[in-house]
């Protein structure tokens, strides 16, 4: 616990994040002021850092990786740094992380006011990307409310990337931030700290600092009273494709997957659920029943990625569905790396062909023989989450592609999409 | 057998391929000529090899690291 932790429980917690009051006003009423010691205090820094380890609580943007190993690991690259915010949200099927800021914005910010001083970081970055006005605003008006009533304790400014896939890869965000290059950084030691120029950077999801705002006030027990005891805590869910109520949805982690789905009212019988996004993978109704968390989801060989299920019903076409997916992550390749760049768009190529019912046993052999040696091949993991979702198509959608592999696909591939793209695709 | 390991830096790379004319046995080519680098740590007997193709990649892309596993 830390010295500021409140053991009172805050109202309402069915929907702890999405349920916060959004006004600074309300925000104070439900947690009291913000407290956090700067400089050097190390009692309060090691109480913070000890309540985020005892929390369990994981990254939100996709990683699913341990907050307060980041964390510890940011603080070893000295003081004077910078918490990102990464509010990017490049996933088209995502929208947790653009309500979030519109609905709770302080929570989210005061998550990174937490690990500045945790850091001893001296700025903190929002990074929004360009188009997303309204999110940009909510927050602008979020940081007037708190510079009005001096409740900030470290600087906090508004940045506006472009509106890429992979603007938000967290390398690729620094390295916009330090050099205005919008491109994924190779960096053959995962375990070196970020940096923006000489200084640490601490990259942290949205959500995921929403989280650490209610750790560092109520304490981990709060955060374990919900979720399952390997994967505590709750989560924002988007759901999209064959629904009638697509939205964004807080569950408790654990929660399997179909009565997720349920709860967007699916369109007639579902085929097949996409979790995790584009670089995700499909899911078949004999794994519906899944419980939606990191290590349940990888022994299916899926991810819970940056939460995301896109319902797929029985008129549509898994494989056209894919095509168009691998066109699109093609098409965002940052173009960087050969094996992404060249790879991702012939394997969107073998997947139409297959689609089409034109690619035989042949294109299927190339196609398996590409997915194995672009897997792994790129500075980012870009390449990596394409070669997951085609993969998993390619099991889930089995009986499919051998009916297009005969010449006979079935009647729904040039049905219109009902998954998100910011534009027309083609495949 | 060494505990060092050939990396490539996938944003440097050109695929000139000078590396696996230099290294077949632990550098292949995928289909667009950019390197692919076998599994497990380097044999002991390639490594002057190795070091070689370091010195020749024409986009210094190439790094022979200490392989943690092992």
């Amino acid at each position: 616990m830390t010295r500021s932790a409140n053991p009172t429980r805050p109202q309402g917690d069915v929907h702890r994040l999405l349920g916060h009051p959004t006004d600074l006003k309300g925000h104070i009423d439900a947690h009291g002021p913000l407290h956090v010691s700067l400089g050097r205090d190390r009692s309060w820094q090691q109480g913070l850092m000890t309540s985020l380890e005892a929390s369990g609580l994981t990254g939100r943007g996709g990683g699913a990786f341990p907050t307060s190993i980041k964390a510890t690991l940011a603080c070893s690259g000295g003081t004077g740094g910078t918490v990102v915010v990464n509010a990017m949200e490049g996933e088209p099927c995502s929208d947790k992380d653009k309500l979030l800021l519109i609905r709770a914005p302080h929570l989210v910010l005061d998550g990174a006011q937490y690990l500045a001083a945790l850091c001893r970081a001296d700025r903190i970055v929002i990074c929004i990307p360009i188009g997303r006005d309204s999110v940009a605003a909510a927050v602008s008006h979020a940081l007037d409310e708190r510079t009005r009533q001096r409740y900030t304790r470290v600087q906090e400014v508004v940045v506006r990337p472009p509106d890429r896939f992979i603007a938000g890869e967290e390398s690729a965000l620094t390295n916009w931030i330090e050099s205005g290059r919008s491109l994924p950084v190779f960096r053959p030691d995962k375990g070196t700290p970020l940096r923006i120029g000489r200084r640490a950077a601490l990259v942290h999801n949205a959500e995921t600092l929403a989280h650490v705002a209610l750790i560092a006030r109520h304490g981990p027990g709060f955060f374990r009273s919900r979720g399952t005891s390997e994967e505590p805590g709750t989560c924002l869910v988007t759901i999209s494709g064959d629904v009638h109520h697509p939205g964004v949805v807080e569950v408790d982690h654990g929660t399997p997957l179909s009565d997720i789905a349920v709860l967007s009212k699916p369109v007639g019988l579902v085929q097949a659920l996409l979790v995790g996004g584009y670089g995700g993978a499909w899911v078949g109704p004999g794994q519906f029943a899944t419980p939606y968390a990191s290590i349940p989801l990888r022994t299916i060989g899926a991810s819970a990625g940056v939460g995301i299920i896109a319902v797929l019903g029985d008129t549509s076409c898994g494989l056209a569905e894919t095509a168009r997916i691998a066109r699109y992550l093609a098409d965002q390749s940052a173009g960087q790396c050969g094996p992404c760049h060249f790879g991702l768009p012939a394997i969107a190529d073998d997947l139409a062909r297959l689609v089409r019912g034109h690619g035989g046993r042949d294109t299927l052999t190339r196609l398996h023989r590409r997915l194995q040696e672009v897997n792994g091949r790129g500075a980012c993991r870009h390449p990596d989450g394409a070669v997951s979702l085609v993969r998993s198509a390619l099991t889930v959608f089995a009986p499919d592609l051998a009916a297009h592999g005969r010449g006979e696909p079935c009647h729904h591939w040039h049905k219109v999409t009902t998954l998100r793209f910011p534009r027309p695709i083609r495949i | 057998m060494t505990r060092l390991r050939i990396t490539i830096d996938p944003v440097a790379c050109d695929a000139y391929g000078y590396c696996a004319e230099l290294l077949p046995e632990a550098i292949t080519l995928d289909e667009w000529g950019y390197p692919i680098i076998a599994d497990g740590p380097l044999p002991g007997e390639l490594v002057d090899l190795a070091k070689r193709a370091v010195r020749d990649c024409p986009k210094r892309a190439i790094t022979l690291r200490e392989n943690k596993r092992g």
